[in-house]
């Protein structure tokens, strides 16, 4: 073997060492870090979950108590939506699923919504957007309280025709210099209630499934 | 031999990532619409500059020059998915603020290039201490720029510190400006490239005043050229 052959060789060599070092200490980290990373994920999603379902409402685990559906008409979106359910000693007490937004004034705003087993709407929260700030961001609770208007509402109060923000002829407000924002979320809104309203029996029919989702 | 004031000053002032190199500008730009989400991503990349530092130093003399490139990335890539993997598990609401950002630390170019100008030619010692040095720069920027954005955006300091700091940052809100309307522009990405013009400019500024009394200048400062 010539030097330069065997310096290639101890540089592949070396290089090797280097890449299953880094690999390896990648992996004790993702090993020792797992449990928790979960648990932060777990947690994230049941405050979400229980900003829309309030905890005393039901006596089930939320998280466990979890099928997915499909309705890219109604939820606005081709992926599997996780449906949650909230029931008190065995009965249906509500359901919270995360509907989408597609046509919001910058892509697609991701929403989670609480709806009673009577179809009332028990909570309404955006989880994730990329609308205006100071604008369209209006829909987050944390700067205004117009996502809290729909607590309460169902697709009779107000009417399904009035289902709408004020500029199109229905009941709720729009922001600020923003009507396109509202008017998608409440649209969403009345989709999601529209198919709770359909598929009531077979979401609390359906067996749970195994496995967490995001 | 090292010339620990000299590092200090490289990283803090004279050849700050952030105004004079220009490195690592698109998650500069992107995160410092606040004090907080700077500062967050400041210290992260801080703590990649400083292992990928010490690490590169460590190895500089086995390593021969041309797998340098390849080692260096390894490791940078290795240093920046463990900070990634710690900061879900220990800062799981700030990593869910800054989320692409963090691993897309591996692509801010200050890395890769104090590992190549800097650390794969000095000791252990001076090459950590450089990685700090050039990483509290950076942070530094990403603290006034943020600081800046924040405040002309929305009025307010430091929104939002408990995501970094748990309970004891719940109080450290301040509302700087009552009753204020928010200037969006600050607050989007134009704001940063003006933010950011407008402290390169100052920066310049202020090194043209104090070259311009040369009474004032410290000997140090002289003959150190920037790597």
């Amino acid at each position: 073997m010539d030097a330069g052959t065997r310096n290639a060789a101890f540089s592949a060599l070396l290089l090797a060492l280097f890449a299953v070092a880094g690999a390896g200490l990648v992996a004790l980290t993702h090993a020792l870090t797992r449990e928790r990373v979960l648990a932060n994920e777990r947690a994230v999603l049941e405050r979400a979950l229980h900003e829309v379902m309030p905890p005393e409402a039901h006596d089930n685990d939320l998280l466990a108590d979890r099928i997915e559906v499909v309705s890219p008409e109604l939820l606005g979106t081709r992926d599997p939506v996780p449906v949650h359910r909230a029931r008190r000693g065995g009965r249906p007490v509500g359901v919270v699923l995360t509907p989408v937004a597609p046509d919001g004034y910058n892509g697609r705003i991701r929403l989670i919504v609480g709806i009673y087993a009577d179809g009332t709407v028990s909570g309404v929260r955006v989880l994730s957007h990329q609308e205006t700030p100071g604008l369209g961001d209006g829909i987050e609770a944390g700067k205004s309280g117009w996502i809290l208007g729909f607590t309460g509402r169902s697709l009779g109060d107000p009417p399904l025709e009035r289902w709408r923000v004020r500029r199109d002829g229905g009941d709720f407000d729009q922001l600020t210099g923003a009507t396109i924002t509202p008017r998608a979320v409440v649209k969403a809104v009345r989709n999601a209630l529209i198919y709770f309203r359909d598929h009531r029996d077979e979401l609390f029919a359906a067996p749970a499934v195994e496995g967490e989702g995001r | 031999m090292s010339d620990w004031r000299g590092i200090a000053a490289d990283g803090l002032w004279r050849n700050n990532p952030g105004l004079v190199q220009l490195l690592g500008l698109c998650p500069l730009l992107a995160v410092t619409s606040s004090v907080v989400n700077g500062l967050g991503l400041g210290l992260a990349t801080t703590a990649t500059l400083v292992i990928s530092g010490v690490t590169v130093s460590a190895v500089r003399r086995i390593v021969r020059p041309e797998i340098r490139i390849p080692v260096f990335v390894l490791v940078i890539a290795c240093a920046v998915t463990t900070i990634e993997l710690l900061m879900q598990a220990w800062a799981y609401d700030l990593y869910r603020v800054l989320g692409i950002f963090v691993p897309l630390i591996v692509t801010n170019c200050a890395i890769m290039g104090r590992a190549e100008a800097f650390a794969s030619r000095n000791p252990v010692p001076a090459a950590a201490f450089d990685g700090l040095a050039m990483g509290l720069g950076f942070t530094a920027v990403l603290v006034v720029l943020g600081a800046l954005r924040e405040l002309s955006g929305q009025g307010t300091l430091f929104d939002h510190a408990e995501l970094l700091l748990g309970p004891l940052g719940e109080g450290l809100r301040v509302q700087v400006i009552e009753h204020y309307r928010g200037f969006l522009v600050s607050v989007l990405p134009p704001g940063a490239f003006l933010g950011l013009g407008l402290l390169i400019a100052l920066k310049n500024v202020i090194d043209a005043r104090r070259g311009a009394r040369p009474v004032a200048v410290p000997a140090h400062a002289h003959g150190h050229g920037a790597a």
